[in-house]
């Protein structure tokens, strides 16, 4: 065989010899012309992926040259200004690596940014789930997995951050000490946990060492694993538009057009990240210094996902602090640093549950919603959104402060007030935006657009030409399902009996109307007809029946 | 139900129109030029061929730069060869990347495909099979019959990690000793000293309006001095006495306008080091708490609860300055038994 040319049914000798040996072929079959939807807001979660292959590959790279030791050095290498600084040889390798390794810092700061890009990518990826309720039946499972992804991202982020012993991150170390603390009952016990003993002690680095480059990375690299089984298995979801059905996939083959693609988006990306280390210096350690509890300066910064936690804890006030039966409950540490992430994280991962209880819509959804045809959800999106830039900005009042020469009693005071205002003026704006959008889609369908052309008619009357739209622009505006409350069926059943369970659907009918009960409905053919019927006088109609039309929707008395 | 197409605001009549719009099926395809035009084609081809070679050359040049260019021993020169390895990697890279996509969109076969989806669910059959196997499992076992043995097999896996888990939490806290919180190696008569360098503090050199980060003496030859220095740091201040407020149980705490507190935040921690000598103020950079140094370090803004505990000092018979006793309290963040 191996002598003859190859006829078109046979498998390349390699492929050939793993086929008889596992039955590749079978897989290959099954995969290889899978068909996966194309659009710019699917490579997010693709950007998080390969992001972290390049935390992978340059994290090897460094971990072979630092040692995540607190033993005491004194620095003798190449940098002037740390001669004879005492420094733990973490810090001492870590300057090693950036000065006297050939190629060790572009390393260190590609690290640095994939990671910062990284934990940016999910972020995006998870609010373009989020919008597009890509995590509705049957995806709750893997939104579960993205969001733990998210966590241990974090988790990655920061037991990366500490490794270097520096000033800064020891400094985040000491606040991590200090809310560890807060915690009611095993606080001191849970510092002692994390840190082998009193702060800073000898474990911590060599603890977070094991951490950062074994347990999370291990833990990551098989979600991401499921994760992307899952997608796979459940075929990925794909925006509305003509020929797009829930019951179909449209897009292009994995092999050769999506791996290409797929191939090119992480050439680049590790392009990007390679000229970011190259020209962009980060986490300059040699600048703060090796870690000592007492020195610090004004206007040090976390890294950016942290930031909300700064924030959050620098805007509570401090008669939080309450002491109970002589125990001290320190609510103002435990509020913002744990209990409103707490809830925050949480109900981000509950949120698919919320919703489908909400909706009672048990069925599987592989069509994407536009965010505009469900404005509840977007704008509760939004309004978290809101919640954390207030935090990410409170994070930063001291150079918000500096910056535009304003006191910090004046910014905080501010974000306190913002931080109970903004959320809740942004998520009526939001969801007004977006029933606004839908009323544009319905005018849209009913009328076409506008052409800029006037014309004359023989009463003397004058109007503008729409033209109408075609069936593919129509279908986009018109191919989503209505989403009405759950009705509530009366307290009592016909001979007056009180029915079991009706205070709990009570609740669940208000829930739903909450999400559901203002709503713009698609156009039906029968709406269209009667809209062409009305002829020309488009323009004149629509105006007419705008103001019934929002009226018409708000229905929170007619169903309790 | 209200819930009618009616509510949306037209007056609609009800023919025989459909509830719904119909799916209008898959936009016919439209050709690219590199699928019309021969030569467009080539150019995409020729495209292609060049990102890869200067693809290529990146490499050449990120290992070029490795051997010609290294770091040396100033930040400059570090960042040059820095610099140079990472152009050679992010044009292997990024050349390499544009072909890959360029390739695909320009010359790969562009027609969307349809593949068609199944429910998740298994369908009736399957489930009923599969949930009679695993009945037929369970009886296998037995162990509806045999009680005793769920009992013992659920204790037993309870159990188990424990095995694990006793050494490894009885290990991980040290000694788990949190009453450590309680002292810092402050105590009568040891002097207060300049941080880093251990230099003894003559309180005539103190002037007023200054402020000086101090350690206790012999902190730099204890075997884990960051370990103390953690607790045991502390800010000494000179005010104009007439400045000064002290509350009467504290009276004597302080020498001729020389008070010292504790530089550990009462917040989560972080050393409170940026003194306003106008104002008297003590700014935690942290998350700005702001304590009051004339005033006992009361917060007077931000996120801390309690003023910063003050270090009762004096001056020895040679005029360096000297601690009376140890903190009166713990220093640094709340914990829940700080008061017990
Ligand atoms: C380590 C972090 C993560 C990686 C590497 C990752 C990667 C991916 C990739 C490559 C896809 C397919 C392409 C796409 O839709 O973007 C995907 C899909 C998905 N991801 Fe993630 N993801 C991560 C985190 C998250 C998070 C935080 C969430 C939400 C909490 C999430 C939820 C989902 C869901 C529901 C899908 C299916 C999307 C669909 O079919 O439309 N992922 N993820
Ligand atoms: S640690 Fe000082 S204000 Fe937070």
């Amino acid at each position: 065989m191996s002598t003859n040319a190859r006829d078109a049914g046979a498998l390349a000798p390699p492929l050939d010899y793993l086929d008889q040996r596992t039955g590749l072929a079978k897989v290959l079959k099954e995969f290889s012309r899978k068909i996966f939807p194309d659009h710019w807001s699917f490579l997010l979660g693709e950007i998080a992926l390969f992001s972290f292959i390049v935390l992978l590959l340059t994290g090897t790279f460094i971990s072979l040259f630092f040692v995540p030791s607190m033993d005491e050095v004194t620095y003798s290498g190449p940098l002037a200004t740390m001669q004879g600084v005492e420094m733990s040889k973490a810090f001492d390798s870590t300057l090693h690596l950036s000065f006297e390794v050939t190629g060790g810092l572009l390393m260190r700061q590609m690290h640095h940014w994939a990671a910062l890009i990284f934990i940016g990518a999910i972020v995006v990826h998870m609010f373009r789930i989020f919008f597009t309720g890509a995590f509705r039946k049957p995806r709750e499972i893997n939104w579960i997995i993205g969001f733990t992804l998210l966590i241990l991202g974090l988790a990655e982020g920061f037991s990366g951050y500490s490794l270097p012993d520096d000033v800064l991150s020891g400094n985040g170390l000491r606040i991590t000490d200090g809310v560890v603390k807060s915690i009611p009952i095993i606080g001191s016990y849970l510092s002692y946990f994390i840190f082998g003993g009193e702060f800073p002690g000898q474990h911590i680095i060599p603890r977070l060492f094991t951490v950062h480059i074994l347990l999370v990375p291990a833990l990551i690299l098989g979600l991401i694993g499921l994760h992307l089984f899952l997608v796979v298995l459940q075929k990925h979801t794909q925006f509305p538009g003509a020929g797009r059905t829930n019951k179909n996939v449209v897009g292009y083959p994995i092999f050769p057009v999506y791996a290409a693609k797929q191939a090119g988006m992480f050439f680049i990306i590790f392009g990007v990240l390679a000229l970011m280390g190259a020209t962009m210096t980060i986490n300059p350690v040699w600048n703060y210094g090796p870690y000592d509890p007492s020195p610090i300066s004004a206007g040090a910064q976390p890294d950016w996902y942290m930031l909300f936690l700064e924030g959050a804890l620098r805007l509570t006030p401090g008669f939080l602090e309450v002491v109970i039966g002589g125990y001290t409950l320190s609510l103002n540490i435990l509020i913002p640093a744990v209990v409103v992430p707490g809830l925050l994280f949480t109900s981000m991962a509950l949120y698919p549950f919320i919703e489908s209880w909400a909706s009672g819509d048990k069925r599987e959804h592989h069509v994407l919603d536009r965010p505009r045809n469900a404005p509840v959800r977007t704008a509760l999106g939004y309004s978290l959104l809101s919640v954390f830039l207030v935090l990410v900005l409170a994070g930063t009042n001291d150079i918000i402060a500096t910056h535009f020469s304003l006191s910090i009693e004046a910014i905080t005071w501010t974000f306190r007030v913002l931080i109970f205002v903004l959320p809740v003026v942004t998520f009526t704006v939001a969801k007004r935006v977006a029933l606004g959008l839908q009323r544009k889609d319905r005018e849209m369908v009913l009328h076409g657009h506008e052409t800029g052309k006037i014309v004359r008619f023989d009463t003397g009357e004058y109007i503008e030409v729409h033209q109408p739209l075609d069936e593919e622009e129509r279908w986009l505006r018109v191919q989503h399902e209505p989403r009405r409350p759950i009705p509530l069926l009366p307290a009592q059943n016909e001979r007056g009996v009180r029915r079991p369970g009706y205070r709990r659907d009570a609740i669940r009918s208000r829930v739903s109307r909450f999400f559901y009960a203002d709503r713009v409905e698609p156009v039906t053919p029968a709406e269209l007809a009667a809209a062409q019927a009305h002829g020309g006088h488009d323009e004149i109609s629509a105006s007419q029946h705008d103001a019934p039309e929002l009226t018409a929707t708000r229905e929170g008395s007619s169903a309790g | 139900m209200s819930d009618e197409s009616t509510e949306v605001g037209l007056p609609v009549e009800q023919h025989a129109l459909p509830q719904r719009f119909e799916n209008p099926g898959l936009p016919e395809h439209h050709p690219r030029l590199t699928d019309v035009d021969d030569g467009a084609a080539k150019r995409s081809e020729r495209i292609v061929v060049v990102l890869f070679m200067l693809s290529a050359l990146g490499t050449i040049g990120a290992i070029v730069a490795y051997f010609t260019v290294p770091p040396g021993a100033t930040i400059a020169s570090i960042r040059l060869s820095t610099m140079l390895i990472g152009f050679g990697l992010a044009a292997t890279f990024i050349f390499a990347g544009a072909a890959s996509v360029h390739w695909s969109k320009s010359l790969m076969n562009d027609h969307e495909k349809i593949e068609y989806r199944h429910p998740m669910v298994s369908d009736t059959e399957t489930r009923e099979q599969a949930s009679e196997m695993l009945a037929d499992g369970m009886s296998d076992t037995g162990l509806s019959r045999r009680g005793a043995i769920k009992g013992a097999m659920i204790t037993a896996v309870a159990l188990a990690p424990l095995g694990f888990a006793v050494p490894l939490i009885g290990s991980v806290g040290g000694d788990w000793d949190i009453s450590k919180f309680r002292h810092t190696m402050w105590k009568k008569g040891l002097r207060l000293t300049h941080d880093p360098t251990g230099r003894p503090i003559k309180a005539s050199d103190v002037t007023i309006g200054s402020a000086v980060h101090v350690i206790p003496e012999g902190l730099n030859k204890l075997e884990h001095p960051l370990d103390e220095k953690s607790k045991a740091m502390v800010l000494v201040i000179r005010l104009d006495p007439r400045d000064l407020h002290e509350a009467p149980d504290r009276e004597g705490w302080s020498y001729e306008g020389i008070v010292a507190y504790s530089k550990v935040c009462t917040h989560v921690g972080c050393p409170v080091a940026l003194y306003e000598q106008r104002t008297h103020h003590l700014l935690c950079p942290c998350h700005q708490s702001t304590f009051d140094i004339s005033n006992g370090a009361k917060v007077i803004f931000g996120p801390a609860d309690r003023p910063l505990p003050q270090l009762p000092i004096t001056v020895d018979t040679e005029g360096y300055l000297v601690a009376q006793s140890d903190f009166h309290e713990p220093v640094g963040p709340s914990f829940w038994e700080r008061l017990k």
